[in-house]
């Protein structure tokens, strides 16, 4: 059967964008897998959302998906959060491409501030959403100076930023975008994913994709590539700690957790942030204990419903340069985060 | 330590033009020509034709007029400007016979980070205010790959006390800092990774006298612990006497007159330094 | 045993620029030899060219012409009137040492920093120049409590002695001095009359101007007498100790007489000079 078939709106070019555009992503794609971590400037095409809204992923997904490939797209996550949602729906409506939940079975994945659980494998893509793609942003406004940065491979600046972050609260307080140096040679950010998630891109398996549509920028981490996490001898990279604490959907330990506050108990809950990954368990637990709601791609299957509200990534602490509070240790705190980051 | 005899920095021919220039810049400007100026091109011949070397160890002294070309040839040897022409070779450097200035940017940020500390007239182009004074110090030291941040911390610690900065304020911005202060971190930063050649610009220009005289006896011993060879420019030649083993005097982007500091002080043989000299005394 | 300094046809002349080229002699053709161990006086009127002479040797002022031939510890001869800068620098910091007047030195480093400064350009590590250092302003009989005080609040003589310390703590072996007790009261020329013998008996060659004649009376070997910037006369310190004293107006005349030893006939008559002898 073919796939076009099922494509409802005939109008457009397969995945929206036309063949000489996607050609153009491609080349940049190939570029930027050829020289890991470097910012490869591509002439982001105008699509029907806004920019901000993952606008680069999804031109990458755009020009790399084919007829036969099982798509599934994330936010935070979740497969059903709105922005998630939308994405897919453009995206089958131009390709008619096959979706999924399920991190194995997907063949691309483009997912915003989050690397799923599960061990990706070769045969699979992970296109991540950027909003802002330079991580030397947090110490030089001009983008002629961070480009000569790199060209010299001069991140001395992040280095003596992440010395001030110790010096002034005792570790590194960077949450998401931790800078890391890929192949030994460019710092990239790895995108608004949590500490959690940056060892996953170190000597994957899988090739990951960055695309950052308002700022038209696209780079790569290929697989078998290092991408390590900037650290000091004596201050190593961390990840964030769950220990004690449980999903309290899926019971798992040992994944990246969401912290909601039940305002009727007063307690605090966790639950999986990657909501394919807490069904799937779910699912299993279903089938040996009969004894659980259908998957609903979504984190929040049966909290309370006041907690909803609250459900939020845990975010660690400002990105932006410290002020003067030295509240050392106070590590963990819940951002409710506006409804999308720019 | 004493001078060893091995050059740790040789510069041949550098010139630097501001302009395009024409083929007459060089020899149409000059202390004869009692302009930097190109009459033909209007090009400004900063740093005509200089060559020397440094040995390790070894103080050179740079004197002369206001837009002489003294800063200039320092920032070209720096990589702050680009040497229109000429050659520059740091012993410490791949064979020590590979072009600085031929090198690529990379390249030339390992010679900057690695073989050079730099102090800058003006201290907020050596330091950047909004890092601490530590983190000033720290820079160096990561871009010389120290990666510890509690050696990083010891050795700011050392600098600064040395260079007489208050531990207290090691976590305090250099914005807020007096100007001396400033400079002071400054130095403890360009000293930060041992490197075998300093350059320093005025040094001690704005400093007060306790403190400038602090910063010189820093200076000397400096060279004296670790053997780092220097070029000291400034205008005025007490620092110059105090510090520099020998002296080259700049006029209109030439140097007219090298030799031993204190002969270039008393048997001084152009007629410039001997204007230079004798205004001076 | 050889000569450690032989000075051929040395003469200086100052051309200033600034004053429409106008040329000053400072000395003129000056030659004498300087055997290892010994100590030359160098006499004259004022201007007559002494520390020219001195400061030639040290290449502060470059020789317009003639030869300074050193014979290094190392038994190489080197010219000093062309010696590179850098092998200038070297002998300064191994082998020649120059004493001023005056002192002239870092502001704010204490006393016992500025002798181990010295040592500490040598090589020394820091300690050991610093006890080295102690013990020498011991030698010089700087009061104890000035140790570790800055020199530029030090008196007169107290300067002067710090002065000569710094270049003897080296222990150079060619000492050139130019006027090394001039204003110093009796006692403190004692000390440096007898830290320059010490000097001497370590096996230093020295030249020496000195204005006070007794000093130099018993210090010297060898005077020579310079006029007009020419050599004048040479003769043995002896007799210049017991028979000299200062005229006005007739500087040395009688140094002169007492030497004997081809005596000028008519120094002061065109400025010119008496008599030279080249072949010491
Ligand atoms: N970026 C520039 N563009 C044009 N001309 C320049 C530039 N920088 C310096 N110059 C000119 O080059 C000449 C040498 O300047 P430089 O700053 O090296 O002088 P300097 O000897 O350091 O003077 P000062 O003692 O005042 O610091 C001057 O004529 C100056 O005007
Ligand atoms: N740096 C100089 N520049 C110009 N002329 C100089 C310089 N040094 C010395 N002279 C001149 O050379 C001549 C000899 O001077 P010098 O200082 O050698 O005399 P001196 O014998 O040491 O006299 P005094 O006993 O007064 O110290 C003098 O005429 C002096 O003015
Ligand atoms: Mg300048
Ligand atoms: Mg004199
Ligand atoms: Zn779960």
């Amino acid at each position: 059967m073919g796939v076009n078939q099922n494509r409802k709106h005939r109008g457009y070019n397969f995945a929206f964008l036309d063949e000489n555009t996607k050609r153009e992503i491609r080349r940049k794609l190939l570029k930027a897998v050829a020289i890991p971590g470097y910012q490869v400037p591509f002439a982001s095409p105008e699509l029907p959302i806004a920019r901000g809204w993952g606008t680069g992923g999804l031109q990458i997904t755009m020009a790399i998906i084919g007829p036969g490939d099982v798509l599934k797209v994330i936010d935070q996550g979740c497969d059903g959060s709105v922005n998630a949602v939308n994405i897919r729906k453009l995206l089958v409506k131009t390709t008619g491409v096959a979706t999924t939940f399920d991190t194995n079975a997907a063949s691309i994945i483009q997912t915003r501030h989050r690397i799923p659980e599960e061990a990706m494998r070769q045969d699979q893509i992970l296109v991540l959403q950027v909003p802002i793609p330079e991580p030397l942003r947090y110490v030089e406004a001009s983008e002629a100076k961070t480009r000569e940065m790199h060209g010299e491979m001069d991140y001395s600046r992040m280095w003596v930023y992440l010395y001030e972050n110790i010096v002034q609260y005792g570790e590194i307080t960077i949450g998401a975008r931790y800078p890391s140096l890929v192949n030994r040679r460019y710092l990239i950010d790895p995108s608004p994913i949590p500490r959690w998630d940056v060892p996953k891109l170190n000597q994957a398996e899988t090739l990951y994709l960055f695309g950052a549509g308002r700022e038209k920028r696209i780079y790569a981490v290929p697989p078998h590539t290092l991408a390590e996490p900037l650290e000091f001898e004596d201050f190593r990279f961390r990840v964030e700690d769950f220990t004690g604490r449980s999903c309290i959907r899926c019971g798992a330990t040992d994944t990246y957790m969401n912290e909601m506050y039940d305002s009727s108990s007063g307690r605090k809950l966790f639950v999986c942030s990657d909501s394919g990954y807490c069904d799937r368990r779910r699912e299993q637990s279903v089938t040996q204990n009969l004894a659980c709601a259908e998957p609903t791609g979504h984190p929040l299957g049966r909290v309370p419903p006041k907690a909803e509200a609250l459900v939020a990534p845990i975010q660690e602490r400002s990105r932006s340069y410290p002020t003067a509070s030295k509240e050392a240790g106070a590590l963990e705190q819940v951002v409710i985060e506006g409804k999308e980051a720019r | 330590m004493a001078a060893t005899g091995e050059a740790v920095l040789d510069v041949r021919g550098l010139t630097r033009l501001y302009g395009a220039g024409c083929p007459d810049c060089l020899v149409l400007t000059g202390p004869d020509a009692g302009t930097n100026i190109c009459p033909q091109c209007h090009a400004i011949v900063a740093c005509n034709n200089i060559s020397f070397d440094l040995e390790q160890g070894e103080i050179l002294g740079i004197v002369g007029e206001s837009g002489s070309g003294k800063s200039t040839l320092l920032r070209c040897i720096c990589f702050d400007e680009e040497a229109t022409a000429g050659e520059c070779y740091f012993a410490a450097f791949g064979t020590g016979r590979d072009d600085a200035f031929s090198q690529t940017g990379q390249a030339r940020r390992y010679i900057r980070n690695h073989l050079l500390g730099i102090v800058y007239q003006n201290p907020l182009m050596g330091i950047k205010p909004h890092f601490t004074a530590g983190g000033n110090v720290a820079e160096k030291l990561l871009t010389a790959d120290v990666y510890n941040v509690s050696l990083i911390r010891q050795r700011a610690a050392t600098l600064l006390q040395r260079t007489e900065v208050p531990l207290a304020r090691m976590d305090d911005f250099p914005a807020n800092f007096s100007g001396g202060m400033q400079q002071r971190v400054q130095i403890a930063k360009a000293l930060a990774n041992n490197p075998p050649v300093l350059l320093l610009d005025e040094v001690s220009t704005g400093l007060d006298v306790s403190v400038q005289a602090r910063v010189l006896d820093l200076i000397k011993e400096i060279q004296r612990d670790l053997g780092i060879a220097m070029i000291v420019v400034s205008h005025d030649l007490g620092v110059i006497r105090l510090l520099a083993d020998r002296t080259g005097v700049m006029q209109h982007g030439q140097v007219i007159e090298f030799g031993l500091t204190d002969q270039i002080l008393e048997d001084p043989q152009h007629r410039y330094t001997q204007l230079l000299v004798h205004s001076m005394l | 045993m050889g000569n450690v300094l032989s000075v051929r046809q040395l003469s200086k002349h100052f051309i200033l620029h600034i004053l429409g080229g106008k040329v000053i002699a400072g000395c003129e053709e000056i030659g004498f030899d300087l055997k290892q161990g010994e100590f030359l006086g160098l006499t004259g009127p004022s201007g007559a060219g002494k520390s020219t002479v001195l400061k030639c040797i040290y290449r502060t002022y470059l020789p317009t012409s003639g030869q300074m031939l050193y014979t290094g510890k190392d038994g190489r001869q080197i010219d000093l009137a062309c010696a590179p800068e850098r092998e200038m620098i070297r002998l300064r910091r191994r082998e020649i040492g120059y004493v001023s007047q005056f002192l002239k030195v870092m502001p704010r480093v204490p006393a016992v920093d500025v002798l181990a400064g010295e040592l500490r350009q040598k090589g020394w590590e820091m300690e050991r120049a610093r006890q080295r250092a102690r013990e020498f302003l011991k030698i010089m009989d700087i009061n104890q409590a000035l140790w570790d005080a800055y020199p530029s609040t030090f008196s007169g003589g107290e300067q002067q002695r710090i002065n000569l310390a710094r270049t003897l703590i080296t222990e150079p072996r060619l000492l050139l001095l130019d006027e090394p007790t001039a204003s110093l009261d009796i006692v403190t020329r004692q000390i440096v009359i007898r830290v320059l013998k010490d000097s001497k008996a370590a096996g230093a060659t020295m030249i020496g101007v000195f204005h006070d004649l007794d000093v130099m009376g018993r210090l010297v070997d060898r005077v020579f007498g310079i006029e007009a910037g020419r050599s004048s006369t040479q003769c043995s310190p002896p007799q210049v100790a017991t028979d000299l004293t200062p005229v006005p107006g007739h500087y040395y005349d009688s140094a002169s007489v007492e030497c004997g030893a081809g005596a000028s006939t008519d120094r002061r008559g065109s400025g010119r000079i008496a008599s030279r002898e080249d072949t010491l």
